[in-house]
């Protein structure tokens, strides 16, 4: 097998740029230089024009790049060379490009002050040169988070753009792109910086950003800004709360978990865009699978506990303030939990086997500490934890080193979905909700399946979509983010993702059609049976 | 009992998981080829990059292991079927209580000069795909290729040369490709397609003779009008045929494949043949003797598993169906659809093509009863549940024709052009009344 594993150094696809794509590489690099400029601590004089001409010109270069990338081949699947090329093949490129965004991420969350962040004062080096596209928008100078989001929105629109040229015989991938190219531009970036200048008291809230994935959505000082904020304060604090228990629940029962993850989230909008090139890097083993359950719930688990807490610790012991005492919050809670496991348990019970039993100790580990928490607490503390050290490793581990430093930095070696699958709880939430109760499922198209593997090759979840395909199984799995790629690479046809009745969703075939009818009748009873 | 099945392809693979589902019989797979199951439809993608060859395994290699199923790296050298054994190339030998033979095809080489050279090859194993990759790693490497034969194979070696930016001259014999088997107006669309691709497709043009340097390796080709092409690489994929050589002297009978009756049992007791390697006796239905095609190995994997465990059972193929990728032209195919070349009198056809895209279907129907016969696909997805039902409830064209929405399994948000061909065929019915 030697030769095929070293198949890339043996040959491979021309690997040279077209005079074109040398010319938007030049262009991408130079304007990508007055960044790196800006954060050497360069103080441009003209900083609106240098940032107009930094940004546009990182745009242009990559729409430019891949047009003429794109532009002599007929439309249809552009993957030749995928595993040959450095950056997409975890070669030097790959690396080097991982390690460049690590480091920025570390920079990022842990020591601002280096892009040029001062606290009392005028901003200095990368951040100053936002400050004019800032002061544009909520009249405040800007952030490290500014910065962040601007670059992060950039990088979407950017790659969004060579995501719709590269699928342009696809449908679905266009509106799918466009939505979440739509949703960070809009929601995520502009919208709430214009509340933050109409309304200076509005804590910053990005609508679409759901508790849990918005695990501070809840904490005092955001509630208390919401509350003294009047009607659209208020207004905006219902919202969160129906967001995540009846507008989520909602839109996954109809059109699975994909409504989000992959057309609205813009951790999700980040992945399918800028991390595109990367999607086939996940990892696709038995192993990795009962690695992401473990964490994934874990992780949900963890900020069930952390969020209940912080709201606890903050509640009065009277309805004065919040509506809410302690204990009826944490009855309250106690009562959903109760409610959600009770339904699981009494209606979808067949459908989770040993799964059951994981959620069951997840659910227990929940309980146990609500009541650790009413018992055992006075209003700073959980056990010996204090809620405000519990929200600070969860902000720490999960919000920062998580879903940024691992989740984004390690795109080029481990995936494009790396936090989506293993970290994140919004994800995990809606992931229940479409195993269970969702009429999303990916049909598997009767006997035509080849096995030839680039639906799992090109699943960014790391779901094995082969091995259900080839026994003729429809694809019901509480990470697929329905993006459709599996369904846009098959060769034959055989993969479509759809909304239909729950009943008959889940359908394993020993015996696929196209054989002998008896024969596929008296497997697939007893398969059913099994089953 | 000791199970043994030559062949870790579809078909016997699919044998061996059938068998050890229903029973719990010792179960042996030999294979020459690789020592895990592979796809091999996917090989073209190892060659453009999209997978690397671990990809191509649909079974995590802890999985036989798990379920029993030993797996052997080795050639059957011949079978000695009085003593129930197998001789190795390496001597050694393995006893067996049931065979099944699975070992495939091989490219077809039919006595061109020139045919056993080096930089000639056919594309079917995984030692074919390591050889194109010595052979035509790039297009300075091989500064042209010539591929002979107008079909699946021939099409694929196309595409995966053309990934790599190598001129391809594509020698078809047909009039139009693959016109034995396609509709006039879907063979035409192909050929405009290749052509797109850049390929120097030459029609009704058939292979004379492969001129060697002195290195012993193909310099070029002649072609039966004269013509030379220089070339660094000759691909023939003129189709294939079972690879059953080292079955001489065994005593199971063999015509082009190994004889089967409906229980694919080959003469011999306890011996069977399977996949792309066995012949019918009696050709079913409009089927040919040998079918080789993934889908029917892996039915035939299903029902021998059945037979050898206990419960003998007929191999009785339900409507056909097959697909195919043309470059970026998907292709799907379910019932009987007669090609250009080989049209049916009883058949008529009503073709419909867009306009503009590489997108059209052919239904093919009785030309009395108006029974549906067949539909072919080009760049539309149909849902193979829907179709397979029409044709076994005798549905007429035009009770289909309208209904055509039903069976689309394009994904959301596709433009459907069931209205326009429902419309056409509409407008074109009133031309014939």
């Amino acid at each position: 097998m030697n030769t095929l594993d070293s198949m890339s150094l043996a040959g491979g696809p021309p690997k040279g740029l077209k005079n074109g794509q040398k010319f938007a590489v030049f262009l991408g690099l130079s304007s990508f230089f007055i960044v790196v400029l800006a954060a050497f601590g360069l103080n441009f004089p003209n900083k609106g024009f240098w940032l107009t001409a930094s940004l546009s010109g990182i745009l242009g270069a990559v729409i430019w790049f891949s047009w003429i990338a794109y532009r002599d081949d007929p439309k249809g699947i552009k993957n030749h060379g995928v595993w040959f090329k450095s950056i997409s093949g975890r070669g030097l490129w790959a690396w080097a490009l991982g390690i460049l965004i690590t480091g920025f991420y570390i920079v990022l969350y842990f020591y601002p002050e280096y892009l040029g962040l001062v606290k009392d004062g005028p901003n200095r080096g990368l951040i100053s040169l936002f400050d004019p596209l800032s002061r544009a928008l909520s009249g405040n100078p800007a952030s490290q988070w500014f910065v962040y989001g601007t670059l992060y929105t950039l990088a979407i629109l950017a790659f969004g753009i060579k995501f719709i040229w590269k699928y342009r015989h696809n449908r679905y991938q266009q509106l799918r792109t466009m939505s979440v190219m739509f949703f960070q531009t809009a929601f995520a970036f502009i919208i709430p910086e214009i509340m933050a200048r109409l309304n200076g008291d509005l804590p910053y809230y990005d609508l679409k950003n759901i508790w849990p994935l918005n695990y501070y959505n809840f904490e005092r000082y955001r509630v208390n800004a919401f509350i003294d904020s009047g009607d659209i304060g208020l207004g905006m604090l219902i919202f969160g709360i129906v967001s995540i228990l009846v507008i989520t629940p909602l839109l996954t029962y109809f059109y699975g978990k994909r409504w989000y993850c992959s057309w609205v989230c813009g951790c999700g909008g980040l992945a399918e865009t800028a991390g595109d090139a990367f999607r086939q890097l996940s990892d696709k083993s038995t192993f990795a699978w009962k690695v992401e359950r473990w964490v994934v719930h874990s992780v949900l688990v963890f900020v069930v506990l952390m969020t209940t807490a912080v709201i606890y610790s903050y509640l009065g012991p009277d309805t004065s303030k919040y509506w809410l005492s302690k204990s009826q919050f944490l009855i309250g809670v106690g009562v959903l939990l109760t409610g959600v496991f009770a339904w699981v348990m009494v209606y979808r019970r067949s459908a989770l086997k040993k799964d059951a039993i994981y959620g069951a100790c997840g659910y227990l580990l929940i309980i146990l500490g609500l009541l650790a928490i009413h018992f055992f607490s006075d209003s700073r503390h959980v056990f010996v934890f204090s809620s405000e050290g519990l929200r600070k490793t969860y902000s720490f581990l999960i919000g920062s080193v998580f879903s940024g430093v691992i989740g984004t930095g390690f795109y080029p070696i481990f995936g494009n979905r790396v936090w989506c699958r293993f970290g994140c709880p919004m994800a995990a939430i809606l992931g229940l909700q479409q195993r269970l109760f969702s009429r999303f499922r990916i049909t598997t198209n009767g006997g035509q399946c080849i096995s030839c593997g680039n639906c799992s090759t090109y699943c960014e979840m790391g779901i094995d979509v082969r091995a259900y395909a080839q026994k003729g199984a429809n694809i019901v799995r509480a990470s697929c983010v329905g993006c459709g790629i599996c369904s846009a690479v098959c060769p034959r046809g055989v993969l479509k993702l759809e909304n239909g009745p729950l009943k008959g969703r889940i359908n394993p075939h020993e015996v696929l059609l196209g054989n002998d009818v008896n024969l596929m009748e008296l497997a697939n009873q007893n398969s059913d049976s099994v089953a | 009992m000791q199970i043994v099945i030559i062949g870790n392809g579809i078909s016997g693979i699919t044998a061996a998981r059938h068998i050890r589902k229903l029973s719990d019989h010792q179960i042996t797979v030999i294979s020459a080829e690789s020592d895990y199951f592979f796809s091999r439809t996917a090989l073209m993608y190892i060659y453009m990059g999209h997978m690397k060859y671990q990809h191509t395994k649909p079974y995590e290699d802890s999985f036989w292991k798990k379920n029993r199923i030993e797996l052997k790296r080795a050639r059957v050298r011949s079978v000695d079927t009085e003593t129930k054994t197998l001789i190795l190339d390496s001597g050694s030998q393995i006893a067996y209580d049931k065979l099944i033979i699975a070992t495939g095809s091989q490219p077809n080489r039919f006595g061109w000069p020139g045919q056993d050279l080096k930089r000639v090859q056919g594309l079917y194993s995984l030692q074919d795909l390591e050889a194109l990759e010595k052979n035509a790693p790039d297009s300075h490497r091989c500064k042209r290729a010539v591929i002979v034969g107008g079909g699946l194979i021939g099409i694929e070696l196309a595409e995966m040369l053309r990934s790599r930016n190598i001129p391809v001259t594509f020698l078809v014999r047909e009039t139009s490709f693959w016109n034995g088997v396609l509709p006039q107006g879907e063979s035409a669309m192909i050929n405009e397609h290749i052509r797109e691709h850049h390929v120097d497709l030459r029609l009704n043009t058939n292979l004379k003779e492969i001129l060697s340097d002195d290195a012993g390796a193909a310099r070029a080709v002649i072609t039966d009008g004269g013509e030379q092409i220089d070339c660094d690489l000759v691909g023939l994929t003129a189709g294939v045929r079972p690879n059953i050589d080292f079955l001489s002297g065994s005593g199971v009978q063999t015509d082009k494949g190994v004889l089967v009756d409906r229980q694919l049992r080959t003469n011999i007791p306890d011996v069977f043949a399977i996949g792309d390697c066995a012949q019918q006796r009696t050709p079913i239905g409009k089927r040919r003797a040998v079918e080789a095609v993934w889908y029917t190995g892996r039915m035939m994997g299903e029902t021998v598993a059945r037979t050898i465990c206990g419960a003998p059972m007929e191999y009785n193929p339900g409507h056909w169906f097959n697909s195919a990728k043309f470059f970026d032209i998907e292709y799907q195919t379910y019932g009987w659809v007669s090609g250009a070349s080989s049209k049916d009198p009883q058949e008529r056809q009503f073709h419909w093509r867009h306009p503009e895209q590489y997108l059209c279907l052919t239904i093919s129907y009785h030309k009395e009863s108006r029974v549906l016969l067949g539909i072919n696909t080009f760049g539309i997805r149909m849902r193979h549940e829907v179709i397979d039902q029409w044709l076994t409830e005798n549905r007429t064209v035009d009770q289909v024709v309208p209904r055509l929405g039903e069976a689309n399994f394009d994904p959301e948000w596709y433009r459907h052009y069931e209205t326009e061909i429902a419309q056409t065929f509409t407008s074109k019915a009133e031309k014939v009344v």
